[in-house]
């Protein structure tokens, strides 16, 4: 049988590193996995500490695995069109949970209307298909190396 | 073939060398899609395989040149446009309106939730319901989805994987009530499990429960629904996760190997059910290799069926399979470009021989597809099929060198990952072990970093890339119709009779206990409006669920 193993850090790291924390979560029931490992390992491959909760997300799980994991940027892939549903749901239980400052990235299958109303929503960014690994990479260390 | 690689060997010497002093070649060295290198120039010398064992002819195994003797010079393939959105009645509407623009199979998208066997009032199904396909929570909904559309004449696929026994008993129910006897029903289910552990994300079950409600459906369909496909085993969902073409053979025919050992070992001869078992794979851009991808999986796969099934009806070893274009090649910049990738595709899957075919909306990287743009997809299909002239001939391309050559390297390499498989114990225990998922992962990987570095050029997208946006009119779905299939379904449990819900499902829990067929309990529970949720739900009870382990 499967090692029923829900979450894992990609790799083991000491405690007290600088390194960013990112949480990749694939919230709702979308089975569409390829772009968050991707871009979980292209992250990892760029320094960072990326933790993946794998599929099928509670927002108040991802909310919660944010806190326990103490990430300093969130990003979610959704391609399965449940994003306005979802995506205001994990902003809102990240407010609940103390977390309004950490940044909140949406990736995957978002209509360019949608992409705007979910930035107005408090979104730090919207990823569309095609987006160069370069650019997420870029775009998360700038917003996480600005926190407080 | 001797005298062809002195000749070769000649004129790399003296004309080729001449003009490659002169002008070298774009790149030092040339591969294809799936990193297989390839040659310049392809001579009987690397490209001739032996006729009567690598080739034969079509209708014969090894049915490398397709598994009927006139192929589209007797029927033209199936054109099943994937669709579903929204409630039942909306979905009727489409297809419909597919029948009347002239497609000839109706293949059924269902939501997530269904897909997951939750019903639209469960929770978890919170702005899921009717966004990836129709959402279906009970026969009710089933009997609409059809409605006016004599199941009879039609043949429907539907994409269904974990739940699939729940939904082949709704249209086994739907077509007795409209008075069709279901053995003459025809379509396929996709109950292909083993590829949602990997590629997909669909699975409710553990593997082992799973194993067993398939071979329930393998031995149900053969022995009540005849001309049905008990399983679709899936390719495509592989290739669009990351695998190269070799892979998606590979793995995708592992998963069936396990699939006919898994049903001969409930019991079943080899020969009875094998007609049963379909296939579904991608199409991808690079148009020869997809050709050699599909021809190969043909011949691999008769070959497997005799050497290692030892079947005795040579034609149990025929790969008939679906095809799809490849989702993943679509880009959100450009998307009008996406119209000539489908169709490269889909010319691919023609020449390659498919069965069926799905064309891509040029919009599906930016959302559902539009009506215009799944028209203009099947509109795709229909150029090719009635326009291009490759119908008229079985096989064209066989025979060609290059496309010979590749066939046989993709066989050669997939055989390798299957040798792989079986010293790990079979695609289950490869799955298990996460061996299939970390080849996939990897493969994923390095497709990307060669976008990203340039090595591989995508139109669009990292090169040839343009500011003007011109973004078409998408699909928008009704934000209130999850509230109003959420009231349909409460307002049907509220009516129904508790007590013969509570037998039925008492007797569904049973047999789960026990180790009889499963389908003759679910299609009782079906019939009696008991929802797809609560029969998944007292499956987990009895089976419990399957969680993931990632290791990336």
């Amino acid at each position: 049988m499967l090692p029923l193993v829900a979450t894992q850090a990609l790799e083991v790291i000491p405690a007290m590193t600088n390194r960013i924390r990112v949480l990749i979560a694939k919230p709702g029931l979308d089975g569409h996995d390829r772009g968050a490992k991707v871009i979980a390992r292209a992250l990892r491959d760029a320094g960072m500490e990326v933790i993946y909760t794998g599929l099928r997300q509670t927002p108040e799980m991802i909310a919660e695995a944010a806190l326990q994991e103490d990430a300093d940027l969130v990003g979610l892939s959704i391609l399965s069109g449940a994003h306005m549903t979802l995506v205001p749901r994990v902003l809102q239980q990240m407010r609940q949970q103390g977390l309004a400052e950490i940044p909140l990235v949406v990736g995957g299958i978002i209509p360019p209307d949608d992409a705007v109303a979910l930035k107005a929503l408090g979104v730090a960014e919207v990823f569309g298909p095609g987006t160069p690994t370069t650019e997420v990479i870029a775009f998360v260390q700038r917003a996480a190396g600005a926190r407080p | 073939m001797a005298e062809t690689a002195e000749g070769k060997a000649r004129w790399e010497a003296t004309t080729l060398k001449k003009a490659l002093d002169r002008y070298p070649e774009r790149q030092g060295a040339f591969e294809t899609t799936s990193g297989i290198p390839v040659e310049r120039l392809y001579t009987p010398a690397e490209g001739a395989p032996d006729y009567a064992d690598g080739l034969g002819y079509p209708g014969e195994p090894p049915y490398t040149r397709g598994i009927q003797p006139t192929m589209y010079r007797g029927r033209l393939w199936t054109m099943r446009q994937y669709a579903g959105y929204a409630t039942a009645q909306e979905s009727n509407q489409r297809y419909k309106y597919l029948l009347e623009q002239g497609q000839t199979g109706l293949s059924v998208a269902f939501d997530l939730p269904t897909q997951l066997g939750y019903d639209a009032d469960h929770p978890l199904a919170e702005g899921e319901v009717g966004k990836v396909g129709v959402s279906i929570s009970s026969l009710e909904d089933m009997e609409t989805l059809f409605a006016g559309i004599p199941l009879e004449r039609v043949s429907t696929s539907m994409t269904i994987n974990a739940p699939a026994a729940v939904l082949l008993a709704m249209y086994v129910a739907v077509a007795r009530k409209q008075g069709t006897d279901p053995a003459k029903l025809r379509g396929t289910i996709q109950n292909d499990v083993l590829k949602e552990y990997v590629a997909r994300g669909t699975y409710i079950y553990p593997p082992q429960p799973s194993m067993r409600l398939i071979t329930d459906i393998l031995t149900y369909c053969k022995d009540h629904l005849p001309h049905w496909n008990a399983i679709s085993i899936s390719g495509y969902h592989i290739r669009e996760a990351g695998a190269t073409a070799v892979q998606e053979v590979a793995f995708t025919l592992a998963n069936a190997i396990a699939y006919v050992q898994a049903a001969m070992g409930a019991g079943l001869d080899v020969d009875e059910f094998s007609g049963q078992l379909s296939f579904f794979f991608s199409a991808h851009n690079n148009l020869l290799e997809e050709v050699a991808k599909f021809r190969a999986a043909r011949r691999l796969w008769s070959r497997l069926v005799s050497q290692r099934f030892h079947a005795r009806d040579p034609r149990s070893g025929q790969l008939r399979f679906h095809t799809q274009t490849a989702g993943s090649t679509l880009t959100a910049q450009q998307p009008y470009n996406n119209v000539v990738r489908v169709a490269l595709q889909a010319l691919g899957a023609v020449l390659g021989g498919t069965q069926s075919l799905h064309t891509n909306s040029l919009d599906e990287a930016l959302a559902l597809p539009s009506e215009e743009a799944v028209r203009l997809a099947l509109r795709t299909q229909q150029i090719i099929a009635h326009e291009s002239g490759v119908a008229e001939i079985v096989d064209p391309l066989g025979g060609s060198y290059a496309v010979e050559a590749l066939t046989d390297e993709i066989e050669r390499r997939a055989v390798g990952y299957l040798d792989q498989i079986d010293e790990l114990g079979g695609a289950l225990r490869a799955i298990e072990l996460g061996y299939i998922q970390r080849e996939i992962q990897e493969s994923a990987y390095r497709y990307q970093r060669e976008v990203e570095t340039g090595a591989r050029t995508v139109v669009g997208v990292n090169e040839f890339a343009s500011e003007e946006s011109q973004a078409p009119a998408t699909l928008r779905l009704d934000p209130q119709l999850q509230q109003a299939q959420t009231e349909r379904v409460r307002a049907l449990k509220a009516r129904r009779d508790a007590a013969e819900v509570a037998q039925s499902l008492s007797r569904l829990e049973a047999a789960a206990r026990g180790s009889e067929n499963l389908m003759p309990a679910i299609l009782a529970c079906v019939e009696g409006y008991v929802t797809l949720g609560e029969i998944c739900d007292r499956l987990r009870l009895v089976f419990g669920e399957h969680k993931e382990a990632y290791a990336l």
